[in-house]
């Protein structure tokens, strides 16, 4: 099983293509919102490919009140 | 459908429809691509009168409060029609607010009864304030096998299969307590009787019915007042059917269209743009001959539907986009925030007419609605059926506040006879917002008179919610406006919140510094759109305050972050309680600074 360091780090990746974004510029503190200048419906758009990546069902409501991508990994390491 | 002038509450209307369309489809619950439930009117009755007789031999009975904090699902509606049929009091609470404040607002409504999915439950049972709970009931849905309910009761668990106790209400009595954004922890519990329901649903439904065969997508929270009237009490009263769609993702969306061949469904602002977005990316990439086409078909369709819609045509003219959409759909609901015109009238090119309308929860959801006689994205429509709309201490072009009256203005506010005074004045409801009548009677919106801003997806946020997340930053006192209200602009787009900020006296040698640290404050006091050069130059803050600043920024969820600061120099006036005067500092503000001195974050 991965560890949260590894969830964290395929999560970065994840956004870093989705959103077009080089990955170096992204770190797991950052607030995604902000640093990719995306919406809610956007977040979860990022939602479906951490999904499909973890091949996992994640309801939308893992989304609620998360903003880093610490936080997020934490929720998504939660549940595999 | 009902007709609703013979009906004094929604249990009876309910109960009447229940019995009028027993084997229509009333409820298709969806998770992604999956089909998780579909429901009889019957079906639903019989879910719903056992709950409500172990409601009855629980104690609740005519005027108790029961709350429910769910996610749109069956089991929302179905608890809500076990509360009216035992003549309860609804209070329907946003489940995507912090538990925290769910706490708060429980409370305030002293709602006895809570019902709760388990993952809302989680969250609450784990907050500091949690004893604070005064729910004597708690039924949770969907609790995992042996999970800790910390002596809540399973939703699922609680019926009783002997019949329950119809209990009528009176049209004046209250149905439901449906809290709108508060003010500095002021919660504003809107107290909307059985008659505004009632009344409101027979309007929007003379505009735009609903029958058996109606498919409705439900995907605005059902707490907010629009899905529970156009997502629910609509519906239900005419014998459609809602669609519940567990997730928000624009993908599934899009497919449930399909699906479920969907009638009419209500987005808000930011999810119509996801829409259009996606919709003109397809455009450009068709190849060049079928782009030409197609905006040769949507110049055909604008043309044959000046005057009003025409469906068959457009479907005919513009299949391909209507197939899309599931080849069935009347109109889309757009609602929660302002529209751009340039997305309606996109919508409405294609012969998918949006029904832009307005209102607040004050006003028991729709206040006007475009009707379509013509379009005209400019507006908001004309005030609905037994709704009037004045226009009140209008300026020169006729602009002033919106004021509402009719009987679907709300009671009053729970408990808070001062701001319901302040609120309805002679029976007219105040709404804060700036507008004007045109001569056709359309209400156009040119911005608000109060301080909030409200956001693409719908949130009302006032600032002084968001206050106490910069509580402890190193200044002598700050304060949140909406840019707007310190700037007026005859905009409802885009609205920002800046932090006000008179910064600590700071000692003479530090302040070269303060210059190098934050150069772009001293940049914008510069600025050559300064309105008065002469004017002495802003102040800056230290580069570690604006840091502290945006730090804080970042703990507040997206929505409500400030846009950026604005350094001010003077003490902030006070009322004698050391209240700040806002309205005396925004007067201030206003004549001495501009937009441009913001420090954008």
């Amino acid at each position: 099983m991965n560890t949260l360091e590894q969830t964290t780090e395929e999560i970065l990746n994840l956004a870093a293509t989705h959103f077009k974004v080089p990955r170096e510029q992204l770190s797991p503190s950052d607030d995604f919102f902000k640093k990719l200048g995306i919406n809610s419906l956007q977040a979860l758009d990022l939602l479906t490919r951490i999904e499909q990546h973890f091949r996992i069902e994640l309801p939308d409501y893992e989304l609620q009140g998360v903003t880093d991508f610490r936080t997020l990994a934490e929720r998504i390491q939660s549940r595999l | 459908m009902l007709d609703l002038r013979h009906y004094n509450c929604l249990g009876e209307a309910l109960r009447a429809a229940l019995d009028r369309w027993p084997d229509e489809v009333c409820l298709i619950e969806a998770d992604r691509d999956r089909e998780n439930a579909r429901i009889t009117y019957r079906q639903f009755e019989q879910a719903a009168l056992p709950l409500a007789r172990a409601l009855q031999n629980a104690g609740f009975q005519s005027g108790s409060r029961a709350a429910i904090i769910m996610t749109n699902q069956s089991k929302w509606l179905i608890s809500a029609y076990a509360i009216f049929y035992a003549g309860g009091v609804l209070v329907p609470l946003d489940y995507k607010l912090p538990a925290g404040e769910q706490l708060q607002l429980l409370a305030h409504s002293k709602a006895e009864v809570l019902i709760v999915e388990y993952h809302l439950w989680r969250a609450i049972m784990q907050t500091d304030n949690f004893k604070v709970l005064a729910a004597r009931l708690v039924l949770v849905t969907e609790a995992p096998p042996g999970a800790d309910l910390a002596g809540a009761k399973r939703w699922e668990n609680f019926h009783d299969s002997r019949p329950p106790i119809f209990v009528p209400c009176k049209r004046r009595d209250p149905a439901c307590i449906v809290y709108s954004s508060g003010t500095g922890g002021r919660p504003k519990g809107c107290v909307l009787t059985h008659e505004n329901y009632l009344e409101q649903c027979r309007a929007l439904t003379a505009l735009y019915p609903f029958s058996p065969g109606v498919r409705y997508l439900s995907i605005l929270p059902t707490n907010h007042a629009i899905d529970f009237m156009v997502g629910f009490i609509g519906p239900f009263t005419c014998g459609a059917t809602v669609v519940h769609l567990r997730t928000l993702r624009p993908e599934y969306i899009r497919e449930a269209f399909t699906r479920y061949r969907i009638t009419y469904m209500t987005v808000v602002p930011m999810l119509l743009k996801v829409l259009e977005r996606g919709l003109r990316q397809r455009f450009d990439e068709l190849p060049r001959g079928r782009r030409r086409v197609l905006r040769a078909l949507i110049g055909i369709n604008r043309a044959f539907t000046r005057r009003r819609p025409k469906l068959k045509l457009s479907r005919k003219l513009l299949g391909q986009v209507h197939k899309g959409f599931g080849g069935e759909l009347r109109a889309l609901f757009v609602g929660g925030a302002f529209t751009e015109p340039s997305t309606l009238q996109f919508f409405y090119d294609l012969g998918i007419p949006v029904g832009n309308g307005y209102g607040c929860t004050e006003a028991g959801t729709v206040i006007t609605l475009n009707d379509f006689r013509p379009f005209r994205a400019d507006t908001v429509g004309k005030p609905l059926p037994g709704i009037e709309v004045n226009i009140l201490d209008p300026d020169a072009e006729g602009v002033g506040e919106v004021a509402v009256r009719g009987n679907t203005v709300m009671s009053h506010y729970l408990d808070d006879p001062e701001m319901t005074a302040e609120t309805i004045v002679d029976g007219w409801l105040r709404t804060g917002d700036l507008g004007r009548i045109d001569k056709s009677g359309h209400l156009q919106l040119l911005g608000r008179k109060k301080n909030m801003i409200v956001t693409e997806e719908g949130k009302n946020v006032y600032p002084e919610d968001i206050e106490a997340a910069f509580e402890g930053i190193t200044a002598k006192e700050f304060c949140v406006f909406a840019a707007n209200y310190l700037w007026p602009e005859r905009t409802m787009v885009g609205e920002q919140l800046v932090l006000v900020v008179h910064p600590e006296p700071a000692p003479p040698a530090s302040a070269p510094n303060a210059e190098e640290a934050a150069p772009d404050a001293f940049a914008a006091s510069e600025s050559p759109e300064s309105p008065e050069p002469d004017a002495p130059a802003a102040p800056a803050i230290a580069s570690e305050v604006a840091a502290e600043i945006e730090a804080r920024n970042r703990r507040l969820i997206n929505y409500k972050r400030i846009s950026g600061y604005l350094v001010w120099d003077r003490d902030f006036p006070r009322t004698a309680s050391m209240k700040i005067k806002r309205l005396d500092l925004a007067e201030q503000i206003r004549k001495d600074r501009g937009r441009h001195h913001v420090v954008y974050l």
